[in-house]
C-alpha cells in the first residue's frame, strides 16, 4: 500500500465509523453531530483525490448549511431519545439488507477493476471545471438553478401557516 | 496513487450504511441524513472515476457539484414536509405516518 492509501484508509475509517455511529446512535443532536463527522471526513477523501472545488463546496454546503437546517429540523420537532423512539423493528432485515448491498456493491468494484491502472492523483483546476459548467453543462446547469428556485418556493408554501 | 477497488469498497459500505439508517430508522429527520449519506457515497464515486479517467470534461466532478445541489433541494422541501406533518399529527414517525398506505 502506498501513503496515500494508508491516509485514504484511515479516513475511509473514521467516515464509516461516524456513519455507523450516526445510524445507530439513540440521540438525535449525537446523530447530526456525526454526520458532521462523516460528512468532513469525505471532503478530507475529496482533498486526498485533488478534487479541491469538491472538496469546500462539501464543507459549505453539507457541513455548513444541510447540518444547520438538519439541525433546525430536530429542534423544531422535538425528537424523543431512546432505542425503541428512534428506531423500528425492521432492524435484523435492514441489517440483512445492508450487508447484501455492501457485499454486492464491494465485490461488483473488485471484480471490475481489481487489476486495472489506479488512480493518478493529478490536482484538477478549479478553473477547468468552470470552464466546463458554463459550456458543456450550462443546459443541466440552468435546470439546477431553477430547480433550487422551484425547491425554494415550494419550502415557503409548505411550511407557511394558514392565515384565517 | 490509490487502487480504484479500495474507493468502490469503501463508498459500497457507505452506501450501505445508508441504507440500514432509512430501512431502521423512524424518525424522518434521520431517514433524510442517512440518505445524505447515500449521496455522499455516490459522489465519492464521481469524482474517484472522474480522477480515474483523467477526463478532459471533468465530468465527474460537475456532476457530484450537481448532486450536492439537489440533495441540499431535497434536504429543503423535505424538512418543509416534516416540520407540516409535526404541525398536523404531532409527530414525524415514518411508520405512524400511513394514511395513504393501502
Amino acid at each position: 500500500m502506498t501513503l496515500h492509501e494508508w491516509i485514504f484508509s484511515g479516513l475511509g475509517v473514521v467516515a464509516l465509523g461516524a456513519a455507523l455511529r450516526l445510524v445507530t446512535s439513540r440521540n438525535v443532536v449525537h446523530a447530526a453531530l456525526f454526520l458532521v463527522a462523516a460528512l468532513s471526513a469525505v471532503a478530507a477523501i475529496y482533498l486526498l483525490l485533488a478534487a479541491e472545488f469538491v472538496a469546500w463546496v462539501q464543507v459549505l454546503i453539507y457541513v455548513g448549511a444541510i447540518v444547520v437546517l438538519l439541525l433546525f429540523g430536530l429542534m423544531l420537532t422535538r425528537a424523543p431519545i431512546g432505542r425503541e423512539a428512534l428506531d423500528n423493528q425492521q432492524r435484523g432485515v435492514a441489517a440483512i439488507v445492508a450487508l447484501g448491498v455492501a457485499a454486492g456493491l464491494g465485490y461488483l468494484g473488485w471484480d471490475a477493476f481489481a487489476g486495472g491502472r489506479p488512480i493518478e492523483l493529478e490536482r484538477s483546476s478549479t478553473a477547468a471545471i468552470g470552464e466546463q459548467l458554463f459550456s458543456t453543462f450550462v443546459l443541466p446547469f440552468e435546470v439546477v438553478s431553477f430547480l433550487l428556485l422551484a425547491a425554494l418556493i415550494g419550502a415557503i408554501v409548505l411550511a407557511r401557516r394558514e392565515e384565517p | 496513487m490509490i487502487r480504484l477497488p479500495l474507493v468502490l469498497i469503501f463508498s459500497g459500505a457507505l452506501f450501505a450504511i445508508g441504507v440500514y439508517g432509512v430501512l431502521a430508522r423512524r424518525n424522518a429527520v434521520l431517514v433524510l441524513m442517512s440518505i445524505e449519506l447515500m449521496l455522499n457515497a455516490v459522489n465519492v464515486n464521481l469524482v474517484a472515476f472522474s480522477q480515474w479517467l483523467r477526463d478532459g470534461l471533468v465530468a465527474g466532478q460537475v456532476f457530484a457539484l450537481f448532486v450536492i445541489t439537489v440533495a441540499a433541494a431535497e434536504v429543503g422541501i423535505g424538512l418543509a414536509i416534516v416540520i407540516l406533518i409535526f404541525r398536523n399529527r404531532e409527530t414525524i414517525n415514518v411508520d405512524e405516518v400511513n394514511l395513504l398506505r393501502w
